[in-house]
């Protein structure tokens, strides 16, 4: 195919990039966030009750099991938007999210070793703040670990809302593939794999630094 | 027949786990290696199939050195049973035991067929080919563990704590099984343990081992009991070694004395009595309990078999040892130890003073070590 | 183009385009669009195991090249797969080859990933067991590793069948055939048409509806395929690892 690579078109285009990075952090993050904090008091329930797990769970893998081409596409159908509306990408994220870390949460709550809870009661912590200062700290690894994954496929999943027409950083890798401009796509490509991958890190870091129990662990096997 | 020349295991960050190790295997015997973690009784075992290589010293398996045999065919001629096992979980129980006789080439009917018999001789019932590892107990996945082993019929087999994760019940029935088809097989079998009375019990020889891979002793179990070599030994082998040791010598010298005896539906009036106790037996003259000079004067017209003290274990005459007489004396309401012969027929009573005479007499004629 | 915000209106459309006999028929019908999405996901599949479960199955034996695993999972799901797949056919051409190629890479770290963890996972005692009879290093692996490590390779290829699935409807944007054609043609019919919103409305549920069933046929082909000694233990090892940290297998997601 007739490639350019026009490489003055970075440094004019500037604010378009800046302006498209934005919104794509607004269409990915966004999501994610809102499906953390649904994911706690879901994956709280689905932890101390069976039967919510038992409908949870396989509604969570069925909703994770459907693309996200497809998602995107059927919200104006389920909610009414217009077909170029950024809900139309943020509502799948959040479902994806909420898919994936009810899991994270609701295993992680159950990992916590009968006796800490037990010990934390016969304290006389009361149920919220048990939940609060013991139960949730000890997820917090696990719940960290599943967070990464949800932002770094967000990041690459809102890229696909470019084939509709709803923006972000994919517009610049349709626009680009339009118009073949090699430049273009690639300072898109590359700056969401970066963004990702830096975000990915920076969970990482402030995840041990939340839970200073683990790092001490591993000192003490040296 | 398996020598261990100088044989030393030394790690790269520069822990030794054998020192310089001297050893003769006897072949046809069980001979143990017992001794605290770290060792080395495991590591000597596993360098005999070549699992870990010494880095000095040598090994001879029937006068040939191991390092100049391929280690998978090496192997293929060793039979192997870990601790857990190992059995394939992906395979049914007769093809886990097939797996060694198909590996050297046996036609899979054949092999199937050598599995099924050896299921019966480790007392499987044939049913349990079909299933897999994951329904059985762990006493019988050990036992498979063991037909597994001795599938290709090796002349050596090698155990590394075999029977160290099941229960003490289960684990006293996989020994017994063992000694009864070490009699009918004969193999040369060197059998790791950290238990000093399962090492007592099953071993020919047993070589005890210390901390940083060195051999403490290496003796037959009763001169283990008798004479530790050094302070470590003897309180590894721990307490009771004189008792203990009475296991190994036999009996024969032990006077049987008279015993009264009375059987069931005897009149209580005609009933008599030796020191204030009367054995009361079945038609047969097998023991069924003690009876006391009080009870019996309590008891209606006849003599039965309610009411009777038991207690005590008997002593059988034609394969007791001391201690089981010693034992049969002193468990004995009585007093007096119930002998017996090979019908269970009462032939006598044994007394403890007597056993103590014998055990002195056999130390004047040598049996004992002194 | 707006499908008018009433609930029921844009359904009806929607399926009235998908039960549209003239829409189950011809080159461009929904059957054929079918069977070339399933032969574009059956083919990277494919290709993709036939590359990682090897190189998977080497690093879980030899536990050499670990970095590898880890590496490749994480930087490959950063990576957008609209991105990956427009720049090489631009680089290269219209065609078959280079979205095949961009479908493969993808799909290489689940399975990369669920055939090292399962090797990994299999009983040490066992292969000790294995090697100690007399097994050679290849033969271990091969009778005694990998089908043990069947449970987890399995489950490494549905997630990547998955995830291809997903990542195939994007080939429709560049000229590929597949259930994406619906949504990309529908887009571009524009405004008001009746071909243009029910149309990629249609695709979308065509697609969600053949995922699904594709996911429930290898579940039960999962279990049908693995050893009935070994049932119970992929079940329990899979869910004593999913609080730990969510393995690629687990989470493949890209698309």
């Amino acid at each position: 195919m007739n490639v350019d690579w026009p490489w003055p078109w970075l440094p004019r285009n500037v604010d378009k990039i800046a302006e498209a990075t934005g919104e794509h952090l607004y269409l990915a993050l966004l999501p994610v966030l809102f499906g953390l904090i649904v994911s706690i008091p879901l994956g709280w329930a689905a932890s101390r009750w069976p039967a919510v797990r038992l409908v949870l769970v396989p509604l969570a893998g069925v909703l994770y099991t459907i693309p996200s081409l497809a998602l995107i596409t059927l919200v104006p159908l389920l909610i009414g938007t217009k077909i170029i509306d950024p809900l139309n990408v943020q509502v799948p994220l959040a479902i994806y999210t909420v898919a994936l870390l009810v899991r994270s949460v609701t295993d992680a709550l159950l990992a916590v070793p009968g006796e800490v809870t037990a010990a934390a009661t016969a304290v006389g912590f009361r149920p919220t703040k048990r939940f609060l200062s013991v139960e949730l700290p000890l997820a917090i690894p696990v719940i960290v670990a599943g967070l990464r994954v949800a932002v770094v496929s967000a990041m690459s999943l809102t890229s696909v809302g470019a084939l509709i027409g709803i923006g972000g950083l994919g517009e610049l890798i349709t626009e680009g593939f339009k118009r073949n401009n090699a430049v273009e796509m690639v300072v898109a490509i590359a700056l969401i794999l970066l963004i990702a991958l830096v975000l990915d890190a920076l969970l990482l870091t402030v995840g041990k630094l939340i839970t200073p129990w683990t790092r001490a662990r591993q000192g003490a096997n040296r | 027949m398996i020598e261990f020349k100088a044989v030393t295991k030394k790690y790269p960050d520069g822990t030794v786990a054998v020192d310089s190790l001297d050893l003769a295997v006897d072949a046809g015997r069980i001979t143990v290696f017992v001794g605290p973690s770290g060792c080395g009784k495991t590591t000597s075992l596993r360098m005999i199939n070549r699992m870990i290589d010494p880095t000095g010293g040598s090994i001879l398996l029937d006068g040939k050195d191991i390092r100049e045999s391929d280690p998978p065919l090496l192997r293929r001629g060793i039979g192997y049973v870990i601790q857990q096992a190992g059995l394939f979980p992906h395979r049914t129980v007769l093809d886990n035991v097939s797996t060694v006789p198909l590996l050297t080439g046996a036609s899979r009917r054949d092999a199937r067929r050598r599995a099924a018999e050896l299921l019966e001789l480790v007392g499987l019932p044939a049913e349990l080919g079909k299933r897999y590892p994951v329904q059985l107990s762990g006493g019988q996945q050990q036992r498979v563990g063991v037909a597994r082993a001795l599938a290709a019929d090796p002349p050596v087999l090698l155990m590394d704590e075999p029977f160290s994760a099941v229960d003490p019940i289960v684990r006293d029935d996989l020994q017994q099984q063992l000694l009864r088809l070490q009699s009918d097989l004969d193999k040369t079998i060197v059998f790791v343990t950290h238990d000093i009375d399962e090492a007592i019990k099953l071993g020919d020889k047993v070589a005890v081992f210390r901390v940083g891979g060195r051999l403490a002793q290496y003796a037959t179990p009763s001169e283990l009991l008798a004479k530790p070599a050094d302070d470590f030994v003897s309180s590894f082998v721990g307490r009771d070694r004189g008792y203990r040791a009475l296991s190994f010598l036999t009996a024969d010298g032990v006077p049987v004395g008279p015993v009264t005896t009375t059987k069931v539906g005897t009149k209580a009036a005609d009933a008599e009595t030796t020191d204030g106790w009367v054995i009361v037996v079945d038609d047969e003259n097998r023991p069924l309990g003690w009876l006391s000079a009080e009870l019996l004067s309590t008891l209606g017209t006849t003599v039965t078999a309610d009411g009777l003290v038991s207690g005590g274990s008997l002593y059988r005459v034609d394969d007791g040892n001391l201690r089981g007489a010693l034992d049969s004396a002193l468990s004995s309401p009585a007093g007096v130890g119930i002998a017996v012969d090979g019908d269970g027929t009462v032939v006598g009573g044994i007394k403890a003073d007597a056993v103590i005479e014998a055990l002195a007499q056999a130390r004047k004629t040598g049996e004992v070590p002194a | 183009m707006d499908p008018r915000t009433a609930g029921g209106e844009p359904v009806n459309s929607a399926l009235d385009w998908l039960f549209n006999p003239d829409h189950w028929s011809g080159p461009t019908g929904i059957p054929t669009r079918i069977l070339e999405h399933l032969g574009y996901t059956a083919l990277t599949v494919v290709i993709a195991a036939a590359i990682a479960v090897p190189i998977g199955a080497i690093i879980g034996h030899t536990g050499r090249g670990t970095f590898l695993i880890a590496g490749l999972s994480n930087g490959l799901r950063a990576l957008p797969e609209l991105g990956l797949l427009t720049l090489l056919v631009l680089l290269t051409y219209v065609g078959l080859l280079p979205v095949v190629i961009s479908l493969v890479i993808l799909a290489l770290p689940p399975i990369l990933a669920g055939t090292y963890a399962g090797v990994r996972n299999v009983d040490r005692a066992v292969v000790d067991a294995a090697q100690g009879m007399g097994m050679r290093g290849s033969t271990v692996l091969w009778k005694v590793e990998l089908p043990n490590a069947l449970p987890l390779i399995l489950g490494g290829i549905r997630s990547a069948t998955l995830q291809v699935i997903a990542t195939a409807t994007i080939a429709a944007y560049v000229a590929l055939g597949g259930l994406g054609r619906f949504v990309i043609d529908g887009n571009n019919a524009g405004a008001g048409s009746p071909d243009g919103y029910p149309q990629m409305a249609a695709g979308a549920i065509v697609i969600a509806v053949l995922a699904l069933v594709v996911e429930g046929v290898l579940e039960v082909v999962q279990r049908l395929a693995v050893s009935p000694g070994l049932r119970n233990a992929a079940t329990r090892k899979r869910t004593s690892r999913i609080w730990r940290k969510p393995t690629p297998e687990l989470v493949g997601k890209s698309t």
